[in-house]
């Protein structure tokens, strides 16, 4: 199978967009950045199962359908929440976003 | 009385010599019935209250029950006959003509029926409760019974061996101080209508009364220790309730208080007595701790400590009730109470209680003779001590209240002696006489008040100072009390002659080895005629100091020239009936009283005899005293061989004259002073007695300020030590709050990095496991 691409590669390349996407999560401030490297996250899952699927069988592909619709919810509701926080706020650094602090 | 004695007359057909049976008619009533009235007083008491708020300015409606009583009362009330002298004012007219109508009252007045009802209700439930009395005590006459009558109503502590019930006794010393009770409170509870109906409070102040006649008859009808304590300490609360009537004013409430607090710590001894005797007898009940003292073999012995500590703890509890040394402190500050509280209370009833006590236990008390000495030393000590401080007392009332004192110390010398008939005599002539001077006492403040107020004087209406030559004005009051006096100073043929003299003459017979105390010390290695010659010659200057003081009272009040006032002289008058009325029969009862225990070689008394009317004493209470009879049997001690004299009778004639005779030869011919002009006192002696010689300054620097400190230093223990060590929980709890609360950031930043390491970890660790 010298035509295919390694296992190891594509393995190797999910787990680096999430470290890349986790790390956007945990340091970047702005709110939309911070949807996308959720999404860096979750397609580097994607990546993950589709990788694994020749192996594990087909579960996995038809898994990544429900990760991207979900994905695609989640950035709906997120987004919408973005925008009328931001029309209060004016702003989107989520250091700004702390009423729930003790 | 005068009715007792018409009564007996027609009962003495049904007398007989011999011992027999005797079944009471409606015992329980006796005591239910003034339950029933605090009840009753006690709603209507609560309506006026309701009924001095604005928003039930209305009417309030009346009661069918209500109406029943008056019904009943008003009967009662016929009974007593016309009023004797007409009323002076338009309210005694409208109150006289309201009784039984209440639309009638209050369209003539303010009175509304919360007081009127009471009037009725009160005097009616007493009066009723003293006709099944009177009847009980006929049967009683006619029985002849030698063992009490015991009923058990329930079962109340039956714990393991104990089995104490909620019984009633009545035997020859219950039977008459029910008729006391209920005879003297009757008339006490007629003149408090007079007295207090302007009163606000008047139907508090008549629930109160009742509540107080229903706890002193569970005092003296009670069967056990136990029953007897529930009416202790009821006695007890309603002395506080009644002295602290007036509770808005300082001085009363802390005088309510101070009767409560000395009387509670009498009440420790009774208790600790009644443990004793448990624990060594193991009853409780008057008979069957009166069966297991002569018990052959028992656990109490002759002169033992046991029943020592038994018989002094008594005392003790005694002493509290009945204000001896050192627990007499009380009494005088009770006086802060309306006046016939005083003469209920303070005279008649509540401070007999401990008199009472111990002639109940004489079988104790003359198992003790040691303790009995101590009983007789402190009632002489108290006698002479409390006469002393009556010379110098310039309000009417703490004159008599101190006369009260020294009175019970006689009595307590009486029955310390194991002289209990001559006790219980004087207790039942004392409580004529004193309570005809307290009320007599209480219509001519009645009377200041009256002018004083007219012109808004602010003169002390109790100061006698500011009395003089009221037997112009009061003329009924002046010849009762001045009869009162003549009793209490023990001018014969009056009814203290008799009682008094007999207490004397006890002393003087132990003086001369003819008294079976004296036997009894003998028999326990001590001496006993030394003491009793001290006790005598206490007892005689006490009656000479009696007649001094109550001489002094009667002519700074009722002689020489009036020093009222000019203008507030034309307002003093005598009361209503409901306040003569009382005064009347009282100084009948202080006349006749005395022939109720003579010996029968007097001729009087011997027609007397023949007619059943003068039973003696003696006689009667013979089936009670049988217990320190048979002790003193058991004991050896052979009872004395009295040699009757007339040395100790002439000797307090003598006194009770003398001292009469200087109290006029002093003060008649001076020109008396009113308060403002005389001091109160005029060289060290008379400084010494007109403070009481300091014994409150005393209590107060040795009991009370170190009770006091000992209270804040155990506020402050509890502040600083016991809330200290809550609190500092509490905080620590706080500061770990507020430690773990800094986790809270609010980040969304700070939560995602949490979930990430965890996240991490929870992966690390199952891989471990896997590996």
């Amino acid at each position: 199978m010298s035509d295919v691409i390694p296992l190891q590669a594509s393995l190797g390349l999910s787990a680096v967009l999430f470290a890349i996407g986790a790390a956007g999560v945990v340091l970047r401030r702005n709110a939309i950045i911070l949807f996308m490297c959720v999404e860096l996250m979750l397609n580097a899952v994607n990546l993950a199962f589709v990788a694994l699927s020749p192996y594990a069988g087909v579960q996995g592909q038809v898994f990544v359908f429900f990760v991207i619709a979900v994905a695609a919810a989640e950035a709906a509701v997120g987004l919408a929440i973005v925008i009328s926080v931001f029309r209060h706020k004016e702003s989107v650094d989520i250091k700004n976003f702390s009423l729930l602090r003790w | 009385m005068i009715l007792l004695l018409q009564e007996a007359a027609h009962a003495a057909g049904q007398a007989s010599e011999t011992g027999g049976t005797f079944t009471p008619l409606l015992p329980g009533l006796i005591i239910l019935l003034p339950l029933l009235g605090f009840v009753a007083n006690g709603l209507l008491s609560v309506l006026a209250a309701r009924r001095a708020l604005p928003r039930f300015a209305a009417v309030g409606s009346d009661h069918g029950h209500g109406h029943d009583d008056n019904q009943a009362s008003e009967q009662e009330h016929h009974d007593h006959g016309s009023d004797p002298h007409p009323a002076d004012h338009a309210h005694d007219v409208h109150g006289h003509d309201a009784h039984g109508h209440d639309d009638h009252g209050h369209a003539h007045g303010p009175k509304p029926f919360t007081h009127v009802l009471p009037s009725f209700i009160a005097t009616g439930v007493l009066l009723a409760a003293f006709a099944i009395a009177l009847a009980n005590f006929f049967r009683m006459r006619a029985g002849h019974p030698t063992t009490p009558w015991v009923h058990e109503y329930w079962s109340w502590m039956p714990v393991g061996t104990l089995s104490v019930g909620a019984s009633l006794q009545l035997d020859q010393l219950s039977m008459l101080m029910t008729l006391i009770v209920t005879g003297v409170g009757s008339l006490i509870h007629i003149f408090s209508i007079g007295y207090m109906n302007e009163d606000p409070g008047y139907p508090r102040f008549m629930a109160y009364l009742n509540l107080f006649i229903f706890f002193m008859l569970t005092l003296v009808l009670g069967a056990s220790y136990p029953v007897m304590f529930v009416g202790w300490e009821g006695v007890g609360l309603c002395s506080y309730l009644l002295i602290g009537f007036w509770f808005k004013e300082k001085a009363n409430a802390d005088a309510g208080k101070k009767a409560f607090i000395v009387n509670r710590i009498g009440d420790f001894g009774f208790l600790i007595a009644m443990f004793l005797l448990f624990w060594n007898v193991g009853k409780l009940d008057f008979v069957g701790v009166n069966e297991a003292l002569t018990k052959s073999g028992g656990p109490l012995v002759f002169g033992g400590a046991v029943v020592t500590a038994i018989a002094l703890f008594f005392f003790l509890g005694a002493c509290g009730k009945s204000a001896q040394i050192p627990l007499y402190v009380w009494l005088p500050d009770a006086m802060a109470g309306p006046t016939p509280v005083s003469a209920l209370i303070h005279a008649a009833t509540m401070v007999t209680a401990g008199v009472y006590l111990v002639v109940r236990s004489n079988g104790i008390f003359a198992m003790a003779p040691k303790a009995s000495l101590v009983v007789a030393i402190v009632g002489a000590l108290t006698a002479i001590f409390a006469a002393s401080i009556g010379l110098k007392q310039w309000d009417i009332k703490k004159v008599l209240a101190y006369s009260t004192v020294s009175q019970l110390g006689f009595m307590f010398a009486g029955v310390g002696m194991g002289a209990y008939t001559a006790g219980v005599f004087h207790l039942m002539t004392h409580a004529f006489f004193k309570a005809c001077l307290f009320l007599g006492s209480g219509a001519v403040i009645h009377s200041m008040h009256a002018a004083l107020h007219a012109t808004h004087s602010d003169a002390d209406a109790q100061d006698m100072r500011n009395m003089g030559g009221l037997r112009k004005y009061l003329p009924i009051t002046f010849w009762t009390m001045g009869l009162a006096t003549l009793a209490i100073a023990g001018i014969p043929p009056l009814a203290g002659f008799f009682s008094k003299d007999e207490i004397v003459g006890a002393a003087w017979d132990g003086a001369h080895d003819q008294l079976g105390l004296v036997s009894g010390l003998r028999s326990v290695g001590s001496d006993g005629t030394t003491w009793l010659w001290l006790i005598w010659a206490a007892l005689s200057i006490a009656s000479f100091m009696t007649a001094f003081y109550m001489g002094r009272m009667m002519i700074y009040t009722f002689f020489g020239d009036n020093r009222t006032g000019e203008t507030e002289r034309k307002h003093l008058h005598e009361g209503s009936w409901t306040l003569t009325l009382p005064l009347v029969v009282l100084a009948a009862a202080s006349v006749l009283g005395g022939f109720l225990n003579v010996e029968a070689e007097v001729p009087i008394v011997r027609n007397l005899n023949l007619l059943g009317l003068g039973e003696s004493l003696h006689h009667w209470l013979e089936p009670v005293l049988e217990p320190s009879a048979r002790v003193m049997a058991q004991a050896g001690i052979a009872a004395p061989q009295v040699e009757h004299t007339a040395t100790p009778i002439l000797i307090a004639i003598v006194l009770g004259v003398l001292g009469l005779g200087l109290a006029w030869g002093m003060l008649a011919s001076r020109k008396l002073r009113v308060a403002t002009e005389e001091p109160s006192y005029g060289n060290v002696p008379e400084r010494v007695l007109y403070n009481k010689y300091y014994v409150d300054e005393l209590y107060d620097r040795i009991v009370v300020r170190p009770v006091g400190w000992l209270s804040r230093l155990e506020a402050g223990f509890d502040k600083y030590v016991i809330d200290g060590t809550v609190d500092l929980v509490g905080r620590m709890v706080q500061w770990v709050g507020f430690a773990a609360g800094r986790v809270q950031t609010g980040q969304v930043n700070t939560y995602a990095f949490m979930i990430l390491v965890g996240v991490v970890g929870v992966l690390a660790a199952l891989t471990r496991f896997a590996l």
